[in-house]
């Protein structure tokens, strides 16, 4: 019992790190807080399925489309509303959401609820670790979210665009003096993050099924994890995913299920109070703070 | 005179006389005008000391279970529990979001987002309040002209008054947070103290508009937190011209009808919405009021001179 719920609060954590990490990639670096990013999960989930079912598409060509599409529209986003209201947080945060409310809003509309639909899973079998079933698909989140961790970790340090990403998070116009089209770069981000959602959708999705309601949730967990570990922070969102998996889990095992999300708000509530720029936003403390 | 004196006269007077001249269905509707427009008033308060709120629903939502707790548990009048709901609800929003006031920028929006979706499944979960189901039969004000008089009293009441703080230097210290707080602290002012205010303001407005529609549905339930209480006055404030609350109130009384005329449309309504979100912040920022007022301005006119 104790063993397994231990288990599955870290299987838990991964998936919140999986969720978390796209939304925090792209504020980290163009300073957008995509609002849009429950909507881009969905949409991504909606495509591959349209693509594996009506189509008739393989799956795993289906995936590589709807990312691609995905990452498409984040760049579009970026390119004709973004670019015009660049620089005033509050319009973005407006825009963002209002391009993410109309997106869900219309998925909730033609009626794309059910549990049918839903993507498969890539193996579809488990292994038991004492008495705990824990199946191939969650291990499989794991292992991604450690992989992309790692794989983000090396691109920004260690590859020329990586470079420049964390050039224009630092200060924007002498990126700028160095030759990095911060435009350019801002719309990578903010297309590389609507990616990244999209590739959590189709880890995460088969474990459920598709609904308009989870972007919403989506939304509602990756903007958690980032507020706990501290906006654009990237340990700040593995060590937050860890506290808010595991309590979500031991929630659930010793109370009941209906508490798991009181126990996120109050850690927001509390970790505002205590460390207002989150437990790892010191880097940005001193312009967030007032 | 008229040329200043007819744009102030011409709501006031369509804002007292309508209802009577209105069918029993456009009343109804005439009272969500004015709750919406309410709502966008108090999100363009906050919007003006620099605090872009994603979750209008959370004071609505306050206010309306406030009341409807006052009215069906402790069998307070309405005309009581009215204003009482209207403080409380005031004072436990600003409880709510006191620990983000201390960060600027996108925290706000996010954390007033998440609290509103939050609170529906405590309510769902502990069965609080009626739980799902919610509370039904509360009280109704005792006369229809009352509530849609009391509703139009308040929102003008509210438009003008807090145009005029807004002019004087209290709302000045407001608008300097919004546009720079730093300088704001250096002149040795209290910039959280302010935003508190701020803050109590337009959760108390919000507030009333919840516990005016509690009593106007007779029920308050888990409906309350939904989205489209959040959204709808941010678009309205967005359409009609944010930091002037006259804007709020014009984009209310734009957006408020045409939904009633899309109902047939149902979901698709919130999807219009968005779009009409993006397109007016990118296309015209300023909104239609500061666009209208600028125009109106540059007619030509006689003027008699002494």
């Amino acid at each position: 019992m104790f063993l397994g719920t231990i288990i599955y609060a870290l299987l838990n954590s991964a998936i919140l790190a999986v969720m978390a990490i796209g939304f925090n990639l792209t504020f980290g670096i163009s300073g957008v807080a995509n609002f849009a990013y429950g909507a881009m999960y969905i949409l991504s989930a909606y495509l591959s399925w349209m693509l594996l079912n009506l189509l008739e598409i393989p799956y795993g060509l289906s995936i590589c489309v709807s990312l691609l599409v995905t990452m498409g529209v984040g760049a579009l986003m970026y390119r004709f509303v973004l670019l015009r209201v660049r620089g005033q947080p509050l319009s973005e945060v407006i825009a963002t959401f209002g391009i993410g409310l109309a997106i869900l809003e219309l998925f909730h509309y033609l009626g794309f609820v059910g549990f049918e639909y839903t993507l498969p899973v890539l193996i579809d079998e488990g292994f038991l670790i004492g008495e705990t079933m824990v199946d191939w698909q969650r291990v499989l989140i794991a292992a991604a979210a450690g992989f992309l961790v790692a794989g983000l970790w090396a691109f920004t340090h260690h590859t020329r665009l990586g470079l420049a990403f964390r050039g224009i998070a630092q200060d924007e116009r002498t990126a700028l003096t160095l030759g990095i089209d911060s435009d350019r770069i801002a719309m990578l981000s903010v297309s590389l993050g609507c990616g990244l959602a999209a590739l959590s959708a189709t880890l995460i999705i088969p474990l459920g099924s598709i609904s308009p309601s989870e972007g919403y949730e989506v939304l509602i967990k990756a903007l958690a994890v980032c507020i706990i570990g501290g906006l654009g922070s990237t340990s700040g969102v593995i060590v937050a995913s860890f506290v808010i998996g595991f309590a979500e889990r031991f929630t659930d095992t010793y109370l009941s299920s209906h508490w798991t999300m009181i126990v996120s708000l109050a850690a927001i509530l509390v970790v505002l109070v205590v460390k207002p720029s989150g437990l790892f936003g010191r880097q940005k403390e001193l312009e967030e703070r007032i | 005179m008229l040329y200043l004196l007819a744009p102030r006269l011409i709501p006031i007077l369509a804002f007292l006389l309508l209802p009577l001249v209105l069918g029993t269905y456009w009343q109804k509707v005439f009272l969500s005008v004015a709750v919406f427009a309410l709502l966008a008033i108090s999100w363009d308060i906050l919007a003006q000391s620099g605090m872009i709120s994603l979750g209008q629903a959370l004071f609505f939502g306050l206010g309306a279970y406030c009341s409807g707790v006052l009215n069906h548990t402790f069998g307070w009048h309405p005309l009581l529990a009215l204003p009482a709901a209207t403080l409380l609800g005031g004072l436990i929003g600003t409880v709510c979001l006191l620990p983000v006031l201390r960060l600027r920028g996108v925290y706000f929006s996010m954390v007033t987002l998440i609290i509103p979706l939050m609170l529906v499944r405590i309510v769902e979960a502990t069965k609080i309040f009626g739980g799902t189901e919610g509370l039904s039969g509360i009280a109704p004000l005792p006369s229809k002209w009352l509530e849609l008089y009391l509703i139009v009293g308040v929102l003008l009441g509210a438009l003008f008054g807090f145009r005029r703080m807004f002019n004087s230097d209290y709302g000045l210290v407001l608008k300097g947070i919004k546009d720079n707080d730093r300088s704001v602290t250096n002149a040795g002012i209290n910039v959280y103290w302010f935003k508190t205010q701020a803050l109590f303001i337009a959760s108390s407005i919000g507030a009333l508009a919840g516990a005016f529609m509690t009593h106007v549905y007779m029920f308050v339930g888990m409906p309350v937190f939904a989205l489209d209480y959040s959204i709808l006055p941010i678009a309205a404030a967005v359409v009609g011209g944010p930091g002037t609350l006259a804007g709020a109130t014009l984009g209310a009384v734009i957006l408020v009808p045409l939904s009633e005329a899309l109902r047939g449309i149902g979901g698709l309504r919130i999807v219009f919405y968005g779009c009409f979100l993006v397109v007016f912040i990118v296309a015209l920022p300023e909104g239609i009021f500061h666009y209208v007022q600028r125009k109106y301005h540059q007619f030509e006119r006689w003027v008699e001179v002494e």
